[in-house]
């Protein structure tokens, strides 16, 4: 009895044996199918060739690479020097340092924006500086090749030289 | 030594003892600074005591300085795969606390959202998990579907990782005009190459047989130590927020919450795959019904919660994530207590991986999921 209780456990040790070296080695052939049908159809592979599609790479317009002060082409910005940006952000990366500029006809003077100093090292992007701008005056730029060999480049003077607010923008 | 205490001694086998070995902070797969302390008897491992601070930033501490909307953008910061999903939380804490009416359009874009959100961190997850076990490929083709999902966030939210799209009231931009066709655009896609995760991993021989009945947790333990999200599902715990404190627009749409009782690292690695499926019924339910309106309820420029405590909780693709508020009727917070849900799943690692090898200890730390910023904040 013994023995063929035995006999019976060894044939379906066997057979056990043998279907999971079956369903083993199927799995394996499942996956390396897989892999299989992306190298004989290289068009459905969706790797970007980056830097080498630098020209035609464009980034979406919403992204977040960089805050930029906006000059229009008479170098003109919108910028007021009121500093919300300055409290908006959560990590000091904005510094907002303002002048006085003296109205030649009435003698009145008035805060203007000096430098608006940007340190990109520091910011992350969160986007706060922008909502909190009433005049509109910084926008997200969508460049973010931003690496350099030296950490002082990544502090930015936003208002370009000579630059001047916008007659009307209050 | 003489010569018989010389053979004498060689032919006495040492007494074997345990020993200690060092996982991390710099090792592939704890996925960041984590540092295991294993106490080791030969390759069985007898204790995993995990050590933290390496990533502390102290992002409590630095709520308490903070305005309510910056804080927001910290949570970006802690499981930064599950980002929107924290971001939302700190913001329907506020909500709460301010008793603001959300727009229905708001409820039902965050729900879209943070649905993607969770399949991103599932792919991203499983190409991880392929790679711990020592399949290279899987990691690939995670992150040739995460791709798209990204594109739609880049899009839409203005960044692919650490997004801060919500703010308190509501999101920071209405959503992208392709935002629907992306998205569903997406769901046909990923219906077709889901399949493929399984033919790939799934099935695998090599695959099954490390994470079958490896690195078990029984439903009292998880329960115990607080095991929630996928994993906790994985042994049988019933713990989805989205189902059982419905937020959001969760209470309109119909999805499984998945629960296996096997509690063993297969269980978990099917959870997850499950989850995917159910993600893409809840996105597929809300992407053509998303009301006309306002993207953002009017808040004051500083919002000040009344006095008092506020909770909130929120299912991340890890877990519950709980935000506690203490306030004072300040402009700051008085106090911010974040409850994540990876520090609540590590602490179970040394119950799952007692009496189990090295090797298998990876499986199940790639099987928790573990997001090391989550756990130090
Ligand atoms: S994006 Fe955020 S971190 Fe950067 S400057 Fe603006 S507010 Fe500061
Ligand atoms: S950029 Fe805008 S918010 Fe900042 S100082 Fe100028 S006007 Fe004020």
């Amino acid at each position: 009895m013994s023995l063929s209780a035995d006999g019976i456990y060894n044939f379906m040790g066997l057979k056990n044996y043998i279907s999971d070296i079956y369903n083993g080695v199927k799995s394996l052939i499942t996956g390396m199918k897989v892999t299989g049908h992306y190298i004989t159809h290289p068009k459905e592979i969706v790797t970007q060739q980056y830097p080498e599609n630098r020209d035609t790479l464009k980034m979406f317009e919403r992204f977040r690479g960089e805050v930029v002060l906006i000059h229009d082409e008479n170098n003109l910005h919108k910028c007021t020097g009121c500093s919300a940006c300055e409290l908006a952000c959560p990590n000091g990366s904005i510094e907002i340092i303002s002048g006085k500029e003296i109205d030649p006809e009435t003698g009145k003077s008035t805060k203007i924006i000096d430098t608006f100093v940007y340190h990109l090292s520091m910011c992350t992007f969160c986007n706060l500086c922008i909502l909190s701008c009433p005049t509109d005056a910084i926008k997200m730029a969508q460049g973010f090749e931003h690496s350099v060999f030296d950490r002082s480049k990544l502090t930015k003077v936003l208002n370009k030289p000579g630059s001047k607010i916008m007659p009307g923008v209050k | 030594m003489t010569e018989q205490e010389l053979i004498t001694n060689i032919e006495t086998v040492p007494e074997t003892q345990e020993y200690f070995i060092n996982m991390g902070p710099q090792h592939p797969s704890t996925h960041g600074v984590l540092r295991l302390l294993l106490t080791l008897d030969g390759e069985i491992i007898k204790k995993v005591e995990p050590h933290l601070g390496y990533i502390h930033r102290s992002i409590e501490k630095m709520c308490e300085k903070d305005s309510y909307q910056q804080i927001v953008h910290l949570t970006d910061r802690m499981d930064y795969l599950s980002c929107h999903i924290n971001n939302e939380a700190v913001c329907l804490c506020v909500e709460n606390g301010l008793q603001l009416e959300i727009p229905e359009r708001v409820k039902v874009i965050r729900t879209i959202i943070s649905e993607l959100t969770r399949l991103s961190s599932h792919q991203l997850w499983w190409g991880v998990m392929g790679m711990d076990l020592g399949a290279i490929t899987t990691f690939l083709y995670g992150f040739r579907d995460r791709e798209l999902i990204t594109d739609i966030f880049e899009e839409t939210c203005g960044a692919r990782l650490t997004m801060n799209y919500n703010v308190p009231g509501g999101v920071m931009f209405d959503i992208h005009p392709n935002f629907q066709k992306r998205t569903k655009d997406f769901i046909t896609y990923f219906r077709k190459k889901l399949p493929e995760y399984d033919e790939l991993l799934t099935g695998n021989v090599i695959f099954t047989e490390r994470t079958k009945d490896i690195g078990y947790l029984s439903k009292e333990d998880a329960i115990s130590y607080g095991v929630t999200g996928p994993s906790g599902r994985a042994s049988g715990f019933a713990c989805d927020v989205r189902k059982r404190f419905p937020y959001s627009a969760y209470d309109r749409v119909e999805f499984k919450e998945i629960i296996y009782t096997e509690g063993d690292c297969f269980a978990r690695y099917k959870a997850r795959i499950d989850e995917m499926w159910e993600s893409m019924k809840i996105i597929e339910q809300l992407i053509d019904n998303i009301p006309e309106g306002e993207h953002k309820a009017k808040t004051k420029a500083v919002i000040k919660l009344p006095e008092g405590e506020y909770y909130q909780r929120v299912e991340t693709a890890r877990g519950e994530l709980g935000v506690y508020i203490v306030s004072d009727n300040k402009k700051s917070p008085y106090r911010v207590k974040f409850r994540s849900p990876g520090f609540s799943n590590l602490s179970a690692l040394d119950t799952m991986a007692r009496g189990n090898k090295i090797a298998d200890l990876v499986a199940t730390m790639s099987t928790l999921d573990l997001v090391i910023p989550d756990i130090d904040r």
